[in-house]
């Protein structure tokens, strides 16, 4: 029980520590780290349910969890990747601001 | 690669809350996270009928690891579902979208002054790095591995390869476009053989089930590695020519 309510209240603190992040930053790139905090408290909050006793584990929140992994990667990865498209246009912007 | 993000711009950096909002904001999080935590210490935990429940269907799902008879047996439409998503991804990022030419997925730089130190360690990581991935591929059917952990572990063998610079990835290619989609492919492919065969959307047949598993976990496994590869790639090579252009930007313009 205890190790369990330790990987549960920390995955609420990320959580919480994303949330605030996120609400706090203005820069996109410190937004999606603060998005990324949050859903690694999720993810570690769904797995420390998973232990329903010393020997048995639930197998389902791990596979999620897992999809969920590559997921965030691959969505992390588009949300820079615009991220990126932003700025370039901004650079555009400030090189021919009559346009 | 993201050295060209200025995280400091004095213009988007704050949020422009006030100190008394932050405050607010702060204690709502607070009392909503301490919320949390009592609902989690007081609400009684859910009985493992589920645990139970897989692992005595666990012998007919044709591996012995349960997070991976989840995946790949008894919820394979999430699997599909997330390989689809990562296909979504790359295609939205994969360069020159519309020209398919050639058919090297990759060229040896002749012509490029080579780091000897990185040469080196790729020569010596990269075939353990495949070794690796592929006992990882292995043992995923009766321990802690699979799909997943190969493709994440040859990606980062082919990006170690890429970060030494003695071949450049033409995305453009055949082999490359193939190797992004093969993993959606082959489930598909999969998926409307169990339906001739069963009659049910991924129900593989009963003796057969481990080969089919296998099958489709090489196929991701490839997917996954080629997706991660060009995800890693892209965004280097794209912060490269935005570095380009902002330094164009401060020539042109002095601020």
């Amino acid at each position: 029980m205890t190790q369990e309510l330790i990987y549960s209240v920390t995955g609420i603190a990320l959580f919480a520590i994303g949330l605030f992040g996120l609400i706090v930053a203005g820069h996109i790139v410190r937004k999606l780290v603060a998005i990324n905090m949050m859903g690694i408290g999720v993810f570690m909050l769904f797995l420390a349910t998973a232990l329903h006793g010393p020997d048995t584990v639930d197998p389902i929140p791990h596979a999620l969890v897992l999809t969920g992994i590559v997921v965030a990667v691959a969505g992390t990865c588009l949300c820079l990747w615009l991220a990126i498209s932003i700025s370039k246009l901004d650079n555009e912007k400030r090189k021919n601001p009559q346009q | 690669m993201f050295r060209n993000l200025e995280l400091v711009e004095a213009d988007s950096n704050r949020s422009g809350l006030s100190v008394g909002a932050l405050w607010f904001c702060a204690l709502l999080i607070a009392v909503t996270c301490g919320a949390l935590i009592a609902a989690i210490v007081l609400s009684p935990k859910a009985p493992p009928e589920i645990a139970a429940l897989i692992a005595s269907a666990l012998p007919q799902s044709g591996v012995e690891n349960p997070v991976t008879a989840v995946l790949l047996n008894f919820r394979s439409y999430d699997t599909l579902l997330e390989i689809a998503v990562l296909l979504i991804v790359a295609v939205a990022m994969v360069p020159g979208r519309t020209r398919v030419s050639g058919s090297r997925a990759a060229t040896v730089n002749t012509d490029h002054n080579k780091d000897p130190m990185l040469a080196d360690l790729v020569r010596w990581l990269v075939p353990i790095a495949v070794l690796v991935s592929g006992s990882l591929l292995w043992s995923g059917a009766y321990a802690p591995g699979g799909a997943f952990q190969a493709g994440a572990v040859l990606a980062s063998a082919c990006i170690a390869v890429v970060l030494a610079q003695n071949h450049s990835l033409q995305w453009q290619s055949h082999r490359a476009r193939g190797s992004l989609v093969i993993g959606l492919m082959v489930f598909v492919a999969v998926a409307i053989a169990c339906v001739a065969i069963t009659g049910t959307l991924l129900q593989y047949p009963g003796a057969h089930a481990a080969s089919y598993i296998l099958f489709i976990e090489i196929a991701l496994t490839l997917s996954i590695a080629a997706t991660l590869l060009l995800l890693f790639t892209c965004l280097s090579t794209t912060s490269a020519t935005v570095e380009r252009s902002m330094d164009g930007a401060k020539t042109g313009h002095p601020a």
